[in-house]
């Protein structure tokens, strides 16, 4: 590898990068539209759950406690209800997402133990959905219980303090107040960067092949390993601003708490934009018009980016099979790493695995990519 | 020149097929260091694919092709920095300015500053080019852009220098400089090897190969194929050469008629003979004819001559 070939493909590169800018204000400003598109069009926080109540006690303290529920904004009580069948036939015409049913011995039992049981019953048909409003609603009752064991204490003042109600007192750790968009937005810059990365290499040698340039490249002594390493910095520093400005819209527009470290972040973006656009390079060497380099990088990288890399859809929760496809899936490392470093202010230590992975993809992407270079006419 | 001296190209029983399809058949032709050698022959003839195969950008399916010491065919990447390729469509960027084209090829080369800046200005000097430094190439004419290429073709020494169709869509000033820098290349040393679409370019040519459906009809210099046709050329002046043509088709002892400027150019076996008859066809046809006269061939007249011999009809 020369460096003075090397240099002079870079600033070449650079020099058509900045010569059209046409190009360069579709890199940056579509990143900047999805973030917003996709920030504010995707939201998995629940608001308004119609609930049915199924109160077998009609007592002060049961309508107390569905008062907690009408208070609430995750949930809306829709209907009351007067036997049991009804319930179930409301929930089998998604009257309700969620029915409770308070037993009729609700108060007494709370009385005496100190704790009641309430049942709630989800409607699972959509599994995400109900595993929402089961938190919301768990949340809703912890709530409750709490607040009765301190009424309790005050009513008998501090020598019976030891009546506190049983409850599950669940912490949510690295993302307090549940909101989906701290989630989601860490996973869609993840997803981002996937896209236009791949889309920016993508052409770099089918534009070359397309306007006859590559013809006089390749009767040069440049050799494919320097044609794709001065080729993809520019590409890279280009990368590195887009990150940047999703991520500093992640932290200052959207609010999502950062508490990973800079260096983190940076090393582990920058694996990740090797292997996007080492892909995106791989694509265009080895078709050779751009339209055709492009459909096939954005087939090949939105598919898996949306649905296999856990940015929405959680992989634990996939069959093993589906499971399995993930692991090829590069963008699930990186959206498992911007989650921790955002949300739990994970170090590369305890991010080593998906690092590692990273790293190996990074490298045998940009392997590939070199070979499948021919310096050769068809 | 020396004729006597090793080759410094030299192609044997090339062949290069694209599918169904024979681009090059056989091909086998060798060229003296410090020659000026020209590939001539109709659109398909093979010459492009001859020089993409020469300049390593292309393998071979058969035959061997050595250029400056080295087996294209098992080192294509060995003969790159000893050559310079100038493709047919303008290869260069558009986007980046003249001098920035000429940096580009120069770096590739890894040719030293001081040597590059150098001939740069000497190469823009020569094809009248140095006021157009800081213009974008996309926006010089045609025949800039030709010059350009040539320019960063020769920014490094190269040995050998493969030029397909340079002067296609060149203005005849422009042309004129290019041929003057290719001369001066030629007196330093370099070998150059270019086809040629234009007959009256391929006369300028030390030797030249008819190239025709990928076989090398005829390879010699100009003087010695035109000294090969058989008969001599009658130079026919009249204002409707069409009419003249369509008369003296298929006569006995003239060849084919080729249109020019002012008449026709016809290939007789022996102008004794053949002035009187074709007078007298012409004047049965009423075809208006002023003076017909033995002249000496132009290579455009050998070319059709010999094709036309060659070709089955």
């Amino acid at each position: 590898m020369r460096a003075k070939r090397l240099l002079a493909i870079a600033r070449k590169e650079v020099l058509q990068i900045v010569r059209d800018p046409r190009s360069l204000m579709i890199a940056l400003l579509m990143p900047f539209l999805q973030m917003f598109l996709l920030g504010y069009g995707i939201s998995l926080d629940l608001k308004h759950v119609p609930v049915c109540v199924f109160d077998r006690e009609r007592s002060q303290t049961s309508e107390d406690l569905v008062a907690r529920f009408e208070a609430s904004a995750y949930f809306a009580v829709t209907r009351r209800l007067s036997q049991y069948a009804e319930l179930t036939d409301a929930i089998d015409r998604r009257a309700c997402v969620l029915a409770l049913v308070i037993p009729p011995d609700f108060s007494e039992r709370l009385a005496a133990d100190g704790t009641a049981p309430v049942q709630a019953i989800l409607d699972a048909t959509d599994t995400n959905t109900a595993t929402i409003a089961y938190g919301y609603a768990a949340n809703v009752l912890a709530r409750y219980s709490a607040e009765i064991g301190e009424t309790e204490r005050a009513r008998q003042g501090e020598t019976a303090s030891l009546f506190v109600p049983v409850e599950v007192d669940s912490r949510v750790w690295f993302n307090e107040d549940l909101e989906s968009r701290n989630f989601i937005i860490p996973g869609l810059v993840a997803v981002i960067l996937a896209l236009v990365g791949a889309q920016l290499t993508a052409l770099t040698i089918a534009r070359e092949w397309e306007r006859g340039t590559m013809e006089l490249l390749i009767s040069t002594p440049v050799t494919a390993t320097e044609l794709m390493v001065g080729k993809l910095a520019p590409y890279l520093v280009l990368g590195w601003a887009v990150s940047v400005l999703c991520l500093l819209l992640a932290v200052f527009w959207f609010a999502v708490p950062f508490r990973g470290t800079i260096g983190t972040i940076f090393v582990t973006t920058t694996l990740f934009l090797l292997v996007v656009i080492g892909i995106g390079y791989l694509v265009s060497a080895l078709i050779r018009d751009q339209l055709g380099a492009s459909q096939v990088a954005l087939i090949a990288t939105i598919l898996p980016a949306n649905l296999l890399s856990g940015y929405i859809f959680p992989i634990d929760q996939m069959p093993a099979a589906v499971q399995a496809i993930t692991y090829l899936v590069y963008t699930r490392y990186y959206v498992e790493i911007v989650k921790a470093v955002f949300l739990k202010g994970s170090g590369l230590a305890a991010l080593a695995l998906p690092v590692v992975f990273l790293a190996v993809y990074a490298a045998a992407v940009l392997a590939l990519a070199a070979l499948a270079f021919r310096k050769r006419l068809r | 020149m020396s004729p006597d001296a090793p080759p410094v190209v030299a192609l044997d029983g090339v062949v290069k097929r694209f599918g169904e399809r024979v681009a090059v058949d056989g091909l086998a032709f060798a060229v003296a260091p410090g020659e000026i050698f020209g590939l001539v022959g109709p659109d398909g003839a093979g010459k492009t694919t001859t020089l993409r195969m020469l300049a390593g950008l292309l393998p071979p399916d058969a035959g061997t092709i050595r250029v400056a010491d080295t087996d294209v065919v098992a080192a294509p990447e060995a003969v790159k920095a000893r050559i310079s390729y100038m493709p047919q469509r303008f290869g260069l960027y558009e986007e980046l300015t003249v001098a920035e084209n000429i940096r580009f090829y120069a770096d590739l080369f890894e040719v030293p500053r001081r040597v590059r800046e150098e001939r740069t200005d000497r190469l823009l000097a020569a094809s009248g080019m140095t006021a157009f430094r800081a213009f974008r190439a996309g926006k010089l004419s045609g025949g800039m852009k030709q010059k350009l290429g040539l320019t960063c073709a020769l920014v490094h020494t190269p040995d050998i220098v493969l030029l397909d169709e340079p002067t296609t869509g060149v203005d005849p000033v422009s042309r004129r400089e290019f041929w003057a820098i290719l001369y001066r290349l030629r007196a330093e040393g370099v070998t150059i090897l270019l086809s040629t679409a234009y007959l009256d370019e391929a006369e300028r040519c030390d030797r030249l190969a008819l190239l025709s459906a990928g076989r090398v009809l005829h390879c010699d210099t100009p003087a010695a194929l035109k000294a090969r046709m058989p008969g001599a050329v009658l130079a026919i002046m009249t204002g409707s050469g069409r009419a003249a043509r369509a008369a003296l088709d298929g006569q006995e002892g003239v060849g084919r008629a080729l249109l020019v400027g002012g008449g026709l150019h016809v290939v007789v076996d022996d102008p004794a003979r053949r002035i009187p008859q074709i007078r007298a066809s012409l004047a049965e046809r009423s075809v208006p004819v002023g003076d017909i006269a033995a002249i000496a061939p132009g290579v455009e007249d050998v070319f059709m001559a010999l094709v036309a011999d060659a070709s089955p009809r």
